[in-house]
């Protein structure tokens, strides 16, 4: 049986498999974090507008409360993570590195974990255009690391027809175990989660993807659901990157999403678990997102886990209670293949951000001097998820014929990965070399 | 506290091998290659691969003094050229030619291409072609396996001195006492005599040739250790194999009396060693999947062609250098669809 499992598993072709680090944070409950006596709240945690802020400094907020509203309709409101008191409205550095205006909230000593905010809602009356308008109240966006607006990802443009609400619980990315850990703990929301999705975006069945090393979360959730429901679980091979959106649609639905296009393209709308879990949890309480399930894991960090982090905890204070060895370290806001590197311990948890992993220094790379040429010896071509030639693209690059590699290569359609420089014999750090000649072909065209 | 934070770009992850683990690696699945060619021929094999070897090294090191770059011995790619180059050479191969050979192979095969990477030719075969011009009587002069005083003394023809004619092997061939041998390699008997060497002969090695060229069971099972390590990519040998075999078997089935068949085409001179360790040469081969067919479909064929028509009795030397020449076209021809791309 276990044999024709292997064969029946579905999958994508090329991918890498990285070693996954969860074993040390995946058995372990989500435990809440402390509130941070001073937090940071940028009015820009998501893709689109930023929010208008709503309050003045000094002015006293309760947990829950909105204190930015959206900005038209790709924009998301932002809710004061705890009760305290507006200090001040100024620009902080954020996780990607500009400057963004945020607003400093002093938690008041003792404040409750409560949330004093909110009115219910009895979600099975609403229309699908109030259920959009009620996951945009709540400030949802993509938990995965995306950070698009839900409500924005739920609104199907009047020209598709969509059918499928695919559920995205793959985690692929190592040491992550968050959604893994939500789809076990908040399984009931979870699934009250996808069926208001599929309401709010009309579509009539969903599959919930995920990869064959959470056999218990395919089971919880399989448990769960009912026979009515339109919902089902596909267990899919464990990959590097199986959570690829359009990857995972191909995987389940076998449809390929054009090149340049979105999922609506297909009849398709993507969520991941985390969002939906969130959505099913907050819609019927009327609340707003004010904090996250986070993985803190790495091999410098005393107490590994997944920790419920109130949004705009920096994370100095983060470090301070879980605990970490030595005084340098490399941090990354993410997963290791796809994250970024933290500049400043000022900088804040915001909704996209779904681990903190704190390498030693250096060990980021085994072998961190020597580059050497590219001996085309076609490994990347092999990883690379999309079929690109990272190999030419990366020599190309070289030469900065940017021109030729986004109109001959397509090197628009790569989402940066990292397969390729993952497995690259001569360490040549091919994804910088693609992200550089992106933003400089962005520049040219504008 | 927390006092340094470290800034790189994702992904945070690499994994290993890295450049100079698969070169090393290279070398160690060639070192049983080049024992049994010392076991076979003695030594003046030995004495000839460290020529060759060192010459290679020695030109690597000059151009990079030349260039101004840093050194790249470290990256062990210099040693396979050589060890390559020295197992196609015949065994009574001059020290001093075999050291002309490494120059040639490093300098005009290599560096003035860029060095490592930037070689549009599988750089021991360039120098292989180099001597085949320079010095065609003792790239085809060959030695008798197995002589009995081959660890004893040399080849007189392996100490000729340098731009001098080399002495006649035919008097020390005598006086080893090989009454049988004939002078010629299995694929010259073949195409000069009409006579076929039995298959377990080569399959073995127990016959004439390069040094390194004629068992080819040590170099499938060497070349299985790279395939199986993933620092060779598989589809290239066995393509070429596959098109040679191909090639041949139309003309074997017609007229099997002119035509050898495709099993003796398969493990006779240096398509073997060829297709396991120099057609897979990374640098100058397709990266893209149909085009390492393709590539070595092209090359197998090639080989027969020459083989077949040609004026010499080997051709794997000249069709993979064709085949080289021919990579950059077959790579752009065969990119693979893109996803979510329309063709």
């Amino acid at each position: 049986m276990g044999f024709f499992n292997f064969i029946r598993r579905k999958s994508f072709s090329h991918g890498i498999h990285p070693p996954d680090y969860k074993e040390e944070t995946a058995h372990k409950p989500i435990r809440r974090l402390p509130f941070a006596p001073e937090m940071v709240i940028p009015l820009s945690q998501h893709f689109g507008a930023a929010a208008i802020p709503l309050v003045r400094p000094g002015q006293e907020v309760l947990r829950g409360e909105p204190v930015a509203r959206a900005d038209g309709f790709m924009s998301a409101p932002i809710h004061a993570p705890a009760t305290g008191t507006i200090e001040d409205i100024r620009l902080m550095p954020t996780a990607r590195g500009p400057k963004v205006e945020s607003i400093i909230l002093k938690a008041h000593p003792g404040a409750s974990q409560r949330v004093l905010y909110g009115a219910e809602l009895d979600v099975d009356t609403l229309s699908a255009e109030e259920l959009v308008k009620a996951v945009q109240d709540t400030g949802m966006v993509g938990l995965g690391g995306a950070g698009f607006p839900t409500h924005v990802k739920l609104t199907v443009p009047p020209e598709h027809r969509v059918d499928t609400l695919v559920v995205n619980g793959c985690e692929c990315e190592p040491y992550l175990t968050t959604d893994h850990r939500i789809m076990l703990e908040h399984t009931d929301e979870l699934i009250r989660g996808i069926r208001i999705a599929l309401r709010a975006s009309g579509t009539r069945q969903a599959v919930i993807g995920i990869e064959d090393n959470k056999p218990d979360a395919i089971e919880a959730i399989r448990e769960r659901l009912k026979p009515e429901d339109p919902i089902a679980v596909q267990e899919v091979r464990t990959k590097y990157p199986q959570g690829s959106e359009k990857l995972l649609i191909t995987v389940l639905l076998g449809r390929e999403v054009p090149s340049g296009g979105l999922p609506f393209q297909v009849g398709v709308v993507v969520n991941n678990v985390g969002t939906l879990a969130e959505i099913g949890r907050l819609l019927p309480k009327g609340e707003g997102l004010i904090e996250r399930v986070v993985t803190i894991a790495g091999p410098e960090v005393k107490k590994p886990g997944n920790y419920l982090v109130p949004l705009g905890t920096p994370l100095r204070f983060i470090l301070e209670q879980v605990g970490y060895f030595g005084d340098a370290g490399h941090l990354i806001l993410g997963g290791p293949m796809m994250g970024t590197s933290v500049a400043s311990l000022d900088v804040p948890i915001t909704k996209p951000i779904s681990g903190l992993i704190v390498l030693p220094e250096e060990s980021a790379n085994d072998h961190p001097d020597r580059v050497y040429p590219c001996i085309r010896c076609g490994t990347c071509v092999d990883a690379c998820p999309v079929h690109l030639n990272p190999s030419r693209l990366g020599q190309l690059a070289a030469r900065r014929r940017y021109e030729t590699m986004a109109v001959e290569f397509h090197l628009n359609d790569c989402f940066e990965c990292g397969c390729c420089s993952y497995v690259c014999p001569s360490n040549i750090p091919l994804v910088q070399y693609f992200r550089i000649a992106k933003s400089v072909n962005r520049e040219r065209a504008a | 506290m927390v006092a340094k934070v470290e800034l790189k770009t994702s992904p945070h992850l690499r994994s290993a091998p890295s450049v100079d683990q698969i070169m090393r690696n290279v070398v160690y699945a060639l070192l049983p290659i080049v024992a049994f060619a010392i076991y076979q021929f003695g030594l003046s094999v030995l004495v000839l691969t460290i020529t060759v070897v060192a010459s290679c090294l020695g030109t690597e090191r000059l151009f990079n003094w030349l260039s101004g770059k840093p050194n790249t011995l470290s990256d062990w790619s210099a040693v396979i050229t050589g060890l390559l180059l020295a197992l196609t050479l015949p065994p009574a191969f001059p020290l001093w030619m075999g050291a002309v050979a490494g120059f040639t192979a490093i300098a005009i095969g290599k560096a003035l291409f860029g060095g490592l990477g930037f070689n549009v030719f599988n750089p021991a075969l360039v120098g292989r072609a180099f001597v085949q011009a320079a010095f065609p009587v003792a790239i085809s002069t060959w030695t008798p396996a197995f002589a009995p005083g081959r660890f004893m003394e040399f080849i007189p023809s392996t100490l000729a001195l340098p731009f001098m004619k080399p002495p006649a092997v035919d008097d020390w061939i005598a006086t080893q006492a090989v009454d049988t041998f004939t002078g010629a390699t299995p694929l010259a008997q073949w195409k000069f005599d009409g006579e076929i060497v039995d298959s377990w002969s080569l399959f073995s090695g127990m016959t004439t040739g390069s040094s390194g060229e004629t068992s080819a069971l040590l170099i499938l099972a060497c070349g299985a250790y790279l395939a199986l390590r993933r620092m060779m990519n598989w589809q290239i040998p066995a393509a070429m194999l596959l098109g040679a075999a191909l090639t041949a078997l139309p003309f074997w089935l017609y007229a099997p009396e002119t035509y050898p068949s495709p099993v003796f085409v398969l493990f006779s001179g240096g398509l073997m060693l060829g297709a396991v360790f120099m057609a897979s040469d990374m640098v100058a081969s397709p990266v893209t999947p149909r085009g390492l067919w393709i590539y070595g479909l092209l090359i197998g064929f090639l080989t027969v062609v020459i083989r077949f028509w040609g004026g010499l009795p080997e051709g794997v030397m000249y069709a993979i250098l064709l085949g080289n020449a021919a990579s950059p076209l077959i790579e752009s021809i065969s990119q693979p669809r893109i996803y979510g791309q329309k063709n």
